[in-house]
């Protein structure tokens, strides 16, 4: 898995693209993360429309990147999920758990609407 | 039914080698002309158990082997994943559905497997290790959208 990482209207956004799977894109997952909110952002948005497959290590490491977030004080919201991350997310309920939107504009703007 | 779509493969327990599973089990799942969701829901629910073969029954060792058999038996496509470990008792597995285990980080592997197929049984190997059983309906292929998690709660 691929991770870029940019900065826009003060939010930093995580572009994910190819597989969370256990053993490669999971850690490369957890590090983006880390180093994104050791580096003092606030507000991440993690952007999964080029995500190809996931699995259970990268469904933990997206509730692991929530817990971090909001342990650290910061928001996390994720973007522009495939409907097969969608399903995945669903079944084990964390669709209700993480702020899901359908676009990148959208997640922004709910920064806007929540500071 | 033809047994040109069966396969049998070993790997060292390195979660690299999952890909070359992937690889192989989408060559079989093509030529039983399973369609896009169908085979991606396989594709998961066999990866979930490979990693767990790797990770928990192997513990990582890439001198351990972890066998993978596919077949068309009857009706379903059947996938046996086997591993070298101690088992483990299905008893023991949290519901991470439950609200204390809704964030923690692992222990959805084997709920994945369990609505992405359609029954799954847990064995012990004659000489030690695990087998996990995945089974799929035929029949019931190209009918399935998308996973039902009430199905998997039944």
């Amino acid at each position: 898995m691929k991770v870029n990482v940019r900065q826009r209207d003060g939010v930093t956004i995580l572009d994910l693209k190819g597989k969370i799977t256990i053993g490669v894109g999971d850690v490369a997952l957890r590090n983006a993360v880390q180093d994104a909110i050791n580096s003092g952002a606030t507000k991440v948005v993690i952007n999964l429309k080029d995500v190809t497959t996931i699995d259970s290590s990268g469904v933990g490491e997206l509730v692991s990147a929530y817990t971090t977030a909001t342990n650290r004080g910061a928001k996390l919201r994720l973007a522009n999920l495939p409907s097969k991350v969608t399903d995945i997310l669903q079944i084990t309920q964390l669709i209700t758990v993480f702020e899901v939107f359908d676009s990148e504009e959208e997640a922004l703007r709910s920064f806007s609407a929540a500071s | 039914m033809s047994d040109e779509q069966s396969f049998h493969l070993a790997i060292g327990s390195r979660f690299e080698n999952i890909e070359l599973v992937q690889l192989v089990l989408k060559d079989s799942l093509d030529r039983l002309g399973l369609d896009d969701d169908n085979r991606h829901w396989i594709d998961v629910a066999v990866r979930e158990a490979v990693a767990n073969a790797i990770k928990h029954g192997n513990h990582q060792d890439p001198g351990k082997q972890v066998q993978i058999d596919l077949a068309v038996e009857g009706d379903s496509l059947v996938i046996r994943v086997q591993d070298e470990g101690i088992g483990f008792d299905p008893a023991d597995l949290e519901d991470p559905l439950a609200p204390e285990n809704l964030l923690k980080p692992n222990g959805r592997g084997i709920f994945y497997m369990r609505s992405f197929m359609d029954d799954i049984q847990y064995g012990v190997r004659p000489g030690g290790g695990t087998v996990v059983t995945l089974r799929k309906r035929l029949v019931r292929l190209g009918q399935l959208t998308k996973p039902d998690a009430n199905a998997r709660r039944e």
